[in-house]
């Protein structure tokens, strides 16, 4: 098999709420021979939120993330679900609009950049189950998760809008039957928990703004995977992490019960599979304790 | 003449069941039918009510896609009953589908709802053009094609229901107006005969305002006129940061912290975005953050990292931004 080679945007979180989501990547890219070439020049993304202040801005500071992976000719990989959301739907928008191209490619020409729409951009997740293959990471499992049952948090912005999958990006997921967190749970060897909040929002973007509506989202979808029966749950957005894991305390008030479960990276839940150990994959920096190692 | 051939194949319904009249509480129903490939889920609302039960009860009038009377859910996905079709919710969700009204709280008789919440927030935006026209005009009001564009298909929307009873927040806020008023505000905020000065300072109001839109994309997902609401959410944040009518709290300070940090370092200063959003109220963060910082998932100012070629971001903030706040 041709090594696999991508370029990783990283995004901001991994480098510092989520330093486990960039230890597990770096892990389970090294078992799976995936090179990744990270994007130091990168800037933020905007996570929704400077695209809410300054539209055309945040084209152009994502179109220039964009040039730099073309630059190296390769594929930009994601490791945030609201990464690979801005960074998608700038391509989506650029290669469908050569008037809205050229504007920001006037402005990238200022510091000597193009963009020109020949980069895909996908999330590790579908990366490692499409590119990868997840038969072979089946075959490379060395410590099944055979006595846990894994409730998947698929996270928005891999799931809508569907409009961007048309183009691959994320791989045609079915945002009302996600299915690619559950086959990789079970390549695993860990049991998938289906819940009804699996695909539903964490509340994170609105942590600030709207508390409560946050933390009642945050509160049903533990909630949901506990009811369930889930030792744990699973998720390839490290902002869903974020809530799911640091905010339990506010969610439990917030629906009026006890909520908390370990919320693992997707990534560390393969590294384990694959015999990763728990220093690798940073699991030491979690809020709620993962225990059951 | 189509060449596909139509197929048949066996779907089990769990349809819910509620009279308000006489059930204290909802109960589901089971039918199983032979579907056809050339069937829409109104079809199967149609069969239950004249093949199983007479008295089942839904909502419906053009069969067009047009009057937005039909939205239900299916298998939790809203979805406007005459214009789907079978075959693609027997794609999305197997050959097991439960069938339910847009929100099973507000159930008058098993698909039928009370919509009241729907249009008492929808007549909130003032959803109609405000505008002083002369009785007597002596030239018409043109609109370019250009401003025509602004809509932004926002002007299609039927009024189904589908995007705000999908919405999460409609659920949990019940002051928060949801995707199909901000659609609707939107339609007349883009309209340049519309001389309203209120409407968009009241959508940008706490608690009902677009700032408590969660952008998860439900709305989206499911509008079937493919209005895109969330879009339309997002103008109106724009259109408040360049009209000026942007209050200076907690959400707008969020968006416009963004610009700051990349300016500073390239990448977000998570730390750094949240103290210039909330201000001394960053108090309230105290706990959680001593929390994460001893399991080590805070840094440091002084350990916070740099874009390489920051000059780069720094140059094309200066030449690229359009808005100011």
């Amino acid at each position: 098999m041709k090594k696999l080679k991508y370029a990783l945007f990283t995004g901001c979180t991994a480098k510092q709420s989520t330093p486990e989501q960039m230890m597990s990547t770096m892990a389970v890219a090294k078992k799976l021979n995936i090179e990744l070439v990270e994007l130091t020049e990168a800037s933020c993304c905007g996570a929704s939120h400077l695209q809410d202040y300054d539209d055309f801005l945040s084209l152009v500071l994502n179109a220039r993330n964009i040039a730099y992976a073309e630059k190296h000719g390769l594929t930009m990989v994601t490791i945030c679900n609201t990464c690979q959301l801005n960074t998608a739907m700038t391509k989506h928008r650029l290669d469908r609009n050569p008037e809205l191209k050229a504007r920001v490619n006037e402005k990238l020409a200022e510091v000597g950049l193009e963009y020109k729409g020949t980069s895909n951009i996908i999330h590790f997740l579908y990366a490692i189950i499409d590119d990868f293959g997840l038969d072979k990471i089946k075959e490379m499992v060395v410590k099944p998760l055979s006595e846990f049952n894994i409730a998947p948090f698929y996270g928005c912005h891999n799931i809508r809008p569907s409009e961007l999958h048309d183009e691959s990006h994320n791989q045609k997921e079915n945002p009302y039957n996600p299915t690619s967190l559950d086959d990789l749970i079970i390549a695993c060897g860990g049991m998938n928990v289906d819940y009804e909040e699996k695909n539903k929002c964490c509340g994170f973007h609105v942590e600030l703004q709207a508390p409560h509506t946050a933390a009642v989202l945050t509160g049903n979808a533990i909630a949901g995977a506990t009811d369930q029966n889930a030792d744990m749950m699973v998720t390839p957005c490290p902002l869903c992490h974020l809530k799911l894991d640091t905010q339990t305390k506010h969610a439990s008030e917030a629906i009026g019960r006890e909520v908390s479960l370990p919320v693992l990276h997707m990534q560390q839940m393969v590294g384990l599979a694959l015999g990763c150990s728990p220093a690798e994959l940073g699991l030491k920096h979690h809020v709620t304790d993962v225990n059951f190692i | 003449m189509g060449t596909n051939a139509i197929t048949t194949q066996k779907v089990n319904f769990k349809v819910f069941r509620f009279n308000a009249d006489e059930d204290y509480l909802p109960y589901y129903e089971d039918y199983s039918m032979d579907v056809t490939s050339e069937e829409v889920v109104l079809d199967i609302l149609n069969r239950i009510k004249w093949d199983h039960d007479g008295s089942f009860s839904y909502r419906r009038s053009c069969r067009h896609g047009i009057c937005g009377a039909c939205a239900i859910k299916v298998n939790g996905r809203s979805t406007l009953a005459c214009k789907e079709s079978m075959s693609t919710m027997i794609e999305y969700f197997g050959n097991d589908l439960t069938i339910e009204p847009l929100s099973t709280k507000r159930a008058i008789k098993d698909m039928i709802i009370d919509k009241a919440d729907f249009w008492e927030k929808h007549a909130a935006v003032t959803p109609y053009l405000v505008a002083d026209v002369d009785e007597c005009p002596s030239s018409e009001n043109l609109v370019s094609p250009h401003d025509a564009e602004e809509l932004n298909e926002a002007d299609l929307c039927i009024q189904c229901g589908a995007c705000h009873y999908a919405c999460p927040v409609v659920e949990i806020n019940s002051d928060f107006f949801g995707p199909a008023a901000f659609a609707a505000a939107y339609r007349f905020e883009a309209d340049v005969r519309d001389s309203d000065g209120q409407r968009l300072v009241d959508v940008n109001e706490e608690k009902q305002g677009v700032w408590d839109c969660v952008k998860c994309f439900e709305c989206a997902e499911v509008c079937p006129k493919e209005i895109n609401p969330i879009e339309k959410i997002t103008k109106l944040h724009q259109m408040a940061f360049k009209r000026g009518v942007a209050k200076n709290n907690v959400a707008t300070r969020h968006a416009v912290g963004f610009l700051h940090s990349i300016k500073r370092h390239g990448v977000l200063d998570e730390g750094g975005l949240v103290l210039y959003s909330e201000g001394p109220s960053i108090i309230k963060h105290i706990p959680v953050a001593l929390q994460m910082f001893r399991k080590g998932k805070i840094i440091m100012p002084w350990n916070m990292p740099k874009s390489d070629n920051l000059d780069e971001i720094q140059k094309l903030i200066k030449s690229s931004s359009t808005v100011k706040f």
